[in-house]
């Protein structure tokens, strides 16, 4: 090969090798035969980033707290915040409220808080945080296991389960989980990792 | 079929890509300087990975079958149901919707999950029926689809919290909703092992 190491990308995917692409802002770079997105930069992406991944930090600590889920039975309220939620279990299913709070919440928060550690100096033209690497490795290996959507899913199959023995409705904190996925995904979306990693190698 | 076969991989090239950052290094060097990922240039321990975490996601799915996801207890009756326990209940009361929607969220995408990763690891290496592009593809699926069954622990804790209603009515989890978890973690643990590098190696046309 003639070509610098460095200017290859191989897909993560097939092991495809392609000297690394050129990509024009909005444009995406697919790998030919396994059709993984290798590369797609955006201008504003990293302000996007930053104020999409604040954005659902901030949701995500308001809706910890609010009421998530409201009941009511001949005359009987009761509700629940997530934190309610988490700490359902006792005993030995303790390490089941364990996994759903870090599911839900601390997994999630984790991954938005060093996705900022990480975005914030690369967007201000500074040098890299100190172990920016290892906080973007980190939030890289958290997505799948952030799982605050499937938990809004779950609220949705959880007020038709129980719809016929008692009034179900959805509070404050509901909402704001709602946001907060949409704000994930989005997030998701503008965040291109070729590039992230192409900064942080300066 | 085979439109991509001019394509170079790394391997032929005789270097390595890393799988997280997708940097090219030469073959040989242990770890990718730019994100510290082990670099492999195929990872053949990998198989042994999958099937280990493979083998727990099963174990773990027998309990969560046999023991009660829910216990219900209201002023007329009280009630202790596994999963498919519970679906053929709602199927009694008429609410065949729903019994079908968890019947497939439970059962249905774990077992066939169970099932993807298992024809993954063994189709790559002899014939397989489908194509490269169907088996990356599948591939995708089954890592998408992962995390998507942790929904059914999520409405068991949902309930438990909400359902305290004294006398009225009080839902508990039972101890088929954390073998559940785990089941579906070491699902999701055995589907990112796999590297579906393996997958492209063999030309459809190649094998005999």
């Amino acid at each position: 090969m003639d070509t610098p190491l460095e200017d290859l990308i191989a897909c993560p995917h097939c092991d495809a090798l392609y000297a690394a692409p050129r990509v024009k802002d909005g444009e995406r770079a697919i790998c030919e035969r396994c059709h993984t997105v290798l590369a797609r930069p955006r201008v504003q992406a990293g302000m996007t980033v930053i104020a999409l991944a604040l954005t659902a930090a901030i949701l995500l600590v308001a809706a910890v707290f609010s009421p998530f889920l409201s009941i009511s039975l001949a005359g009987i309220d009761h509700e629940a915040s997530i934190i309610d939620t988490a700490f359902t279990f006792s005993g030995p299913l303790l390490v089941l409220s364990l996994l759903v709070v870090g599911f839900i919440v601390v997994l999630p928060l984790t991954r938005l808080l060093l996705t900022l550690y990480v975005m914030i100096p690369i967007v201000r033209g500074r040098a890299p945080a100190t172990h920016a690497k290892t906080a973007f490795k980190w939030a890289e290996t958290l997505r799948p296991w952030s799982m605050a959507e499937v938990f809004v899913i779950g609220c949705a199959v959880a007020l038709v389960k129980v719809a016929d023995l008692a009034t179900l409705s959805f509070g404050p904190a509901f909402w704001m989980f709602f946001i907060l996925v949409v704000v994930v995904l989005i997030h998701d979306a503008w965040l291109c990792r070729w590039t992230v990693w192409t900064a942080l190698d300066r | 079929m085979d439109g991509a076969g001019q394509i170079t991989t790394a391997r032929d090239a005789g270097v390595v890509g890393c799988r997280r950052c997708a940097r090219v290094w030469p073959m040989g060097q242990a770890a990718c300087g730019r994100c510290g990922t082990p670099l492999v240039s195929r990872d053949v321990g990998a198989l042994g990975r999958v099937w280990a975490w493979w083998t727990a996601g099963i174990i773990a799915y027998v309990p969560a079958n046999l023991y009660p996801m829910l216990e219900t207890r209201t002023l007329v009756h009280s009630s202790s149901d596994t999963i498919v326990g519970g679906a053929f209940e709602l199927i009694k009361y008429g609410n065949v919707g729903i019994a079908v929607i968890i019947l497939v969220a439970s059962v249905g995408i774990p077992l066939a999950k169970f099932f993807a990763i298992a024809y993954l690891a063994l189709s790559v290496k002899r014939r397989a029926r489908l194509t490269r592009e169907k088996r990356q593809r599948l591939y995708e699926v089954v890592e998408y689809i992962g995390r998507w069954s942790m929904i059914d622990v999520f409405v068991v804790a949902l309930l438990s919290a909400l359902v305290q209603l004294n006398l009225l009515a009080t839902i508990k989890p039972g101890p088929a909703a954390l073998a559940f978890a785990l089941s579906v973690m070491f699902t999701m643990l055995s589907a990112q092992s796999f590297d579906s590098r393996m997958i492209w190696d063999l030309r459809d046309s190649d094998k005999t």
